[in-house]
């Protein structure tokens, strides 16, 4: 290998130490297991999404409603739990099935209708975010508010359901590590395994890479399509899972930058030990990439405005690094 | 020849990293001239020709052009300094979504001194006057997405020929062309030769070669290695030069099969065409020629269940056999090597090893998770059994050639036993060598399996196959035994002559 090589393989990860080095100097308290955390719990959110458009990317489409999906996933529990008083298990379940069924819709949108993938998720961006203020005209959700029709609701977030947002497990030191960390690296491992280790994700980047190629080895390439956006829309239900856990209501103001982080983290992991295609170790830097970074920032007094700039510097630079340096696309 | 070469190459070196693909190449080329460049995939030949058209920096040398330096730093250089090339892969020659004519003044809507108004009258005036001049009998509003393969070489043919060129360079033009229409290629390369024009002629094709060289240069490992153009041409000569052995043309040792593997019942594979039946033997190596458009791809995908028949029924082994899917086709042991493999088979973000095991991924894994191991040790046994050039089960395919490639979709499917080994157009692209490598692979494993060829190219049948079988419009229309063929009636049933209804 040459230099140059070794530059597009490890520039990346090379890049992400020297800034933890930089910050370890700079920022007083930057190294401690609670700012560890605080940086992992930060990416928690976006990372779930961005692990789920991960799939999307790797059969050659692009998810674009996940943002949308995990904020009707959190208005969804908040109805569930607070209007029609189910618990928590109910909430979960009602918002995994509209992931599930958000992702069928796309797929079927973009496999049978031929919608190009692009527009096809951005309509059904519209729609959801749409649709998620009907139940309520447009009004938040919490415990006390006051139904269309007058009525008051009386239902609360159940306390498991809260604990996916608040609790916090024990490791070396009491109380250190969230759910939403944990559930982080549990599907950032399963969806790693999944794309690199078993025949559907081997078939997956089969069918990104050359479609009629995969068709013709005997791959239901229209099925793996459909199942792509399935993993995406389930994964995004999850982030709004965690998000309502985290906020305790229904807020209909939150979640409006998950999409852009989200596919901002997921294009970084391109760049990621040279591999210039989606995948998911790729991603689960990305977003620690940009969670590391940000937190480094805030803690030497960089102002807040600042931190979408700052993302957006990374993620050209990210780009760059994969397309000119490592000469795809130039056959 | 006498005279003065309007273009000269002289100790031209190209190297990537360490491989050095060129190690001194000088050629001339004259006016009114055919100079034909021959060598086996691996030779250089892509490289030369990619320097000379300004894609490539050159490592070393000298190139001039009546007399002045040429040193072209882009492509669209070179052309205005009047080197045109029609590259080999002709979706590189147009553009899909425009229409002919739009293509057919392509380079004259960019540059210096060009109006910024597009005017579509003009377009089509100029269009039609190349058109006109190449004799081009195509729609010029049709789009070129919807044109055949053989209509947008020509498009891109034409193209090239609109700049009047002093130099042009041909990179296998022929290679998805009908006779017929290479035919057409034949004679404006006649009236470009009469022009003044000089003509690099690259083919693999020897009917091409003896129809058109005046001169013939045979590359070998990045050199030259022959430099023919004494008349009569030494064609033998000339591919010695370039294989560096003598290539014996095996003869075949037809044989015939006793257990029928496929039979195939009044199957019609196209609308007003008369039906087919056939039946495969076991161990028997079948080719199906004709000419291109004739239904062999289409009948070669109905047989790996890709599409549907009118009507018809096939048996497999004795069973009925109708897949609906290339999954079906596959379950049931028919294997296909699709035409065209780099947009049918290469999966590009993959290396040997992963495009080797891409098609049994189920019978490499368990419980869905793959068994890397058994995967890197089957690419590496198919690597050595059909002898794949490279560095490892590990490179990627972009840094294999042609006829590499191929060998590789050829392990792909031979990396689990058939009972239908389905071939289309295999030796497209493929160099001589590469070629003989395959063909003596596919007879050498014939036993225990069907194996059928779709091939253009009749040396290619004539070659490989026990048993040939001819096919026009979409049905097939006659049958040899490889021993004496009698190839005049063989060609006749090719054109669809009066033997038409023989068969």
């Amino acid at each position: 290998m040459t230099l140059r090589d070794h530059a597009i393989r490890y520039g990346f990860i090379v890049l992400l130490f020297g800034l933890i080095a930089y910050f370890a100097i700079a920022a007083d308290g930057f190294v401690s297991p609670q700012s560890a955390v605080f940086i992992f719990q930060s990416v928690a959110i976006t990372g779930v999404l961005a692990l789920g458009v991960t799939a999307t990317l790797v059969v050659g489409g692009f998810d674009l409603s996940i943002g949308s999906v995990a904020t009707s996933a959190m208005m969804a529990a908040a109805y569930v739990m607070v209007v029609l008083e189910q618990n928590a298990v109910v909430a979960v379940v009602v918002c995994l099935l509209i992931g599930a069924i958000v992702g069928l819709i796309n797929g079927w949108l973009i496999v049978y209708m031929r919608v190009p993938d692009l527009l096809a998720t951005l309509g059904m961006m519209f729609l959801l975010v749409g649709l998620q203020r009907i139940p309520t005209e447009g009004r938040s959700i919490a415990t006390g508010m006051t139904m269309p029709d007058g009525s008051v609701a009386n239902g609360k977030f159940g306390d498991a359901f809260l604990a996916l947002g608040r609790h916090r497990f024990d490791f070396f030191i009491p109380n250190l590590i969230p759910v939403s960390v944990v559930v982080l690296l549990v599907l950032a491992v399963l969806i790693w395994f999944f794309l690199e280790y078993t025949r559907f994700g081997r078939m997956m980047y089969a069918v990104g890479s050359n479609e009629r190629a995969a068709e013709l080895a005997g791959a239901p390439v229209k099925a793996y399509k459909i199942w792509a956006y399935v993993i995406s829309g389930v994964f995004a239900s999850i982030g709004g899972i965690l998000l309502a856990a985290r906020l305790g209501r229904g807020d209909i103001a939150s979640g409006n930058n998950l999409l852009l982080d989200a596919v901002a983290a997921a294009l970084i992991g391109y760049a990621v030990l040279g591999a210039a295609k989606s995948n998911a170790f790729g991603t689960a830097v990305g977003a620690l990439f940009v969670g590391i970074l940000l937190q480094g920032l805030t803690m030497m007094n960089a102002p807040y405005y600042t931190q979408d700039f700052v993302k957006g510097v990374v993620l050209v630079v990210a780009l760059v690094f994969t397309f000119a340096l490592s000469g795809r696309g130039r056959g | 020849m006498v005279g003065n070469a309007v273009f000269r190459v002289e100790g031209l070196r190209k190297s990537f990293g360490r491989n050095e693909v060129l190690g001194g190449i000088s050629i001339e080329l004259h006016s009114g001239e055919v100079t034909v460049l021959m060598g086996a995939n691996g030779a250089g030949k892509s490289t030369l020709v990619k320097i000379i058209s300004g894609v490539y920096e050159r490592g070393g040398g000298t190139m001039t052009l009546a007399e002045q330096d040429f040193a072209p730093n882009t492509p669209a250089e070179a052309i205005r300094a009047g080197v045109v090339t029609v590259h080999q892969n002709i979706n590189d020659g147009v553009v899909a979504d425009l229409d002919v004519a739009t293509n057919l003044t392509l380079d004259r809507l960019s540059g210096r001194g060009v109006p910024t108004l597009f005017n579509p009258a003009r377009v089509r005036r100029e269009a039609k006057a190349v058109a006109d001049r190449m004799g081009l009998a195509i729609d010029l509003k049709a789009r070129v997405n919807d044109l055949s393969l053989a209509d947008r070489q020509m498009v891109a043919i034409a193209r090239a020929l609109a700049h009047q060129p002093k130099v042009l360079i041909l990179d296998e033009p022929t290679s998805s062309l009908s006779s017929a229409e290479a035919d057409r290629l034949f004679a404006l390369v006649d009236r470009l030769r009469e022009q003044g024009v000089a003509i690099l002629y690259i083919s693999h094709r020897m009917s091409d070669i003896r129809r058109l060289a005046d001169r013939i240069v045979s590359m070998r490992d990045g050199i030259v290695s022959g430099v023919f153009d004494t008349k009569p041409l030494d064609y033998e000569g000339a591919v010695n030069a370039m294989l560096g052995r003598k290539i014996h043309l095996d003869q075949i040792v037809a044989r015939s099969s006793a257990r029928p593997v496929l039979t195939v019942e009044g199957l019609r594979i196209g609308h007003g065409a008369r039906p087919i039946s056939l039946t495969l033997g076991d161990g028997e190596v079948v080719a199906i020629t004709g000419l291109v458009g004739v239904g062999k791809t289409a009948l070669a995908e109905t047989l790996f269940g890709v599409r549907k028949p009118l009507t018809g029924a096939m048996t497999m082994n004795g069973k009925p056999y109708a897949p609906r899917s290339a999954g079906d086709a596959i379950a049931a042991g028919v294997f296909l090597v699709a035409k065209d493999r780099a947009t049918s088979g290469i999966v590009g973000d993959f290396n040997i090893e992963r495009n080797v095991s891409l098609p049994f991924l189920k019978r490499m894994s368990s419980l869905g998770v793959l068994k890397r191991r058994l995967e890197r040790a089957t690419a590496r046994r198919q690597i050595e059994e059909l002898s794949i050039v490279c560095r490892s089960e590990k490179d990627e395919m972009s840094a294999l050639s042609g006829g590499n490639q191929q060998k590789v979709m050829v392990a792909r499917w031979m990396a689990q036993n058939a009972a239908l080994f389905i071939l289309d157009e295999p030796f497209q692209g493929v160099d001589i060598s590469a070629r003989r490598d395959i063909a003596a692979k596919l007879r050498a494993s014939a036993n225990g399996r069907a194996t059928l060829l779709f091939v253009t190219e009749l040396d290619e049948a004539l070659e490989t196959a026990d048993r040939i079988l001819v096919m026009s419009e979409h049905t097939i229309v006659g049958e040899h035994r490889n021993a004496e063929v009698d190839l005049d009636r063989l060609l006749a049933e090719v054109a669809g002559g009066p033997l038409h209804s023989s068969a």
